[in-house]
């Protein structure tokens, strides 16, 4: 389940955009200039089966993404989709991976408060006797180099 | 036949002789004959792996994806409680607070363990550092790597966490950490080889029994571990997913 953001969970100033997901969804985000910088050390792992839905989350996970373990099982993963994150991106890592290859980018994530945070995520899909059966997402530190080039060309590709 | 027994070369010294209690340990319990061959090398533990020469291996996580997928090995137990982190420190003297601190050409002191390096390295990646740009100094062990930050021949080290915490006072006194790793799920894994596979319910079974009496709990306390606990097919698989995007 994905819902609408709700301006109760916000934290400071915010702006709305409606974005269009996956499958027809539609979900009101609310979004802050607030940044929670990425905490050293420590890596951020999801795992969906496959159709991008949830299935496990590490603590990491659910301390940077502001939600807790219930609400992002079963959660579509656009539960993170911030929305200065170009479409191209996600349709990379979608052909990329169901051609059963790892996709590497990074990737402006939404907090449930409506804050972001910058990642390098790693995609691969995981493979069970020779079958694709869900897809597990590894995320580190990135560069601040990467992150401020990024920002410069996402605009560019939306 | 007789079986051969081996521990990934990254052993802490100090648990040499526990690999020995072990395997006589084991050799009894099975009733079977174990040899065990310590290399001094990952090169040469793989290529005995390579030639199949391996039964029983307590293998250092970076291996076990090709133990697995290319040599049908099969997960067993680990040590409950003791997941691979790791270190980056430079001397304590040293200007750097942040790993972000450190510049290309960075002379970076490490061991060839490859799972800590390649934590290592991926916490080195803040600060735009790879292996192409960095200044990368093989050392045989953790206390080589601490005595080129104090002798000022390395700027950053990187170090098993644990290997840190045995690190002398006097040691640890004049380095600083940086950052420490929280990862929680890389760890060293007992697997079993083809020839071995019809017994792992049995191997199983004897060494997460192990606890159970005086003689067993002894052989632990050796090896430093409390305990063994079950490691499932999946939770391998988990495991070497994470190093496959670890790895890139
Ligand atoms: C394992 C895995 C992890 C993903 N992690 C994220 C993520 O952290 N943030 C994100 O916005 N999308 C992530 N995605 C992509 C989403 O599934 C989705 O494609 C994206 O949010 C864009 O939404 P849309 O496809 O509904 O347009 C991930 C996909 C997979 C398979």
């Amino acid at each position: 389940m994905i819902n609408d953001m709700k301006p109760e969970d916000i934290i400071g100033d915010y702006k709305e955009v409606m974005l269009d997901l996956y499958g027809g969804i539609k979900r009101l985000c609310l979004y802050s200039e607030v940044e929670t910088p990425y905490p050293d050390g420590k890596l951020i792992v999801s795992t969906t089966d496959t159709n991008g839905i949830i299935t496990h989350v590490n603590q990491s996970f659910v301390e940077m993404s502001g939600y807790t373990e219930e609400e992002l099982i079963n959660a579509p993963h656009s539960i993170l989709r911030h929305p200065d994150m170009p479409a191209a991106a996600f349709k990379d890592l979608w052909d990329t991976v169901l051609r059963g290859e790892k996709w590497q980018g990074f990737v402006k994530n939404l907090r449930k408060d409506g804050g972001y945070y910058w990642v390098k995520a790693t995609v691969i899909p995981n493979i069970r006797k020779g079958q694709i059966v869900g897809y597990t997402s590894v995320r580190r530190k990135p560069s601040r180099s990467k992150v401020e080039e990024c920002i410069k060309l996402y605009p560019t590709l939306m | 036949m007789t079986y051969r027994l081996t521990v990934s070369p990254d052993f802490t010294p100090d648990h040499l002789p526990g690999w020995y209690i072990f395997n006589t340990w084991l050799q009894k319990q099975l009733g079977e004959g174990i040899h065990l061959e310590m290399y001094n090398s990952f090169q040469a533990q793989h290529e005995a792996i390579a030639k199949d020469q391996i039964d029983l291996i307590y293998a250092n996580p970076f291996d076990a994806a090709m133990l697995v997928r290319e040599k049908g090995f099969l997960p067993l137990v680990k040590a409950h409680g003791l997941s691979d982190e790791a270190i980056i420190a430079v001397n304590a003297e040293s200007p750097a607070k942040d790993v972000t601190d450190l510049a290309p050409g960075t002379r970076i002191a490490a061991t060839e363990d490859p799972d800590v390096r390649l934590m290592g390295m991926i916490m080195l990646e803040p600060a735009d550092l790879n292996s192409s740009n960095i200044d990368l100094h093989s050392c045989d062990t953790y206390v080589l790597v601490a005595k080129q930050l104090l002798r000022g021949e390395a700027d950053a080290g990187i170090f098993l966490a644990e290997a840190f915490d045995d690190l002398s006072g006097m040691i640890k006194k004049q380095l600083k950490v940086l950052v420490h790793s929280q990862i929680g799920v890389i760890q060293h894994v007992l697997m079993v080889g083809p020839r071995l596979t019809d017994r792992r319910d049995e191997l199983r079974h004897l060494l997460l029994a192990m606890p159970s009496d005086e003689k067993g709990q002894d052989v632990l306390k050796n090896l430093g571990f409390d305990l063994l606990i079950n490691v499932e097919d999946e939770e391998m698989e988990f495991m070497i997913d994470l190093m496959d995007t670890l790895n890139t």
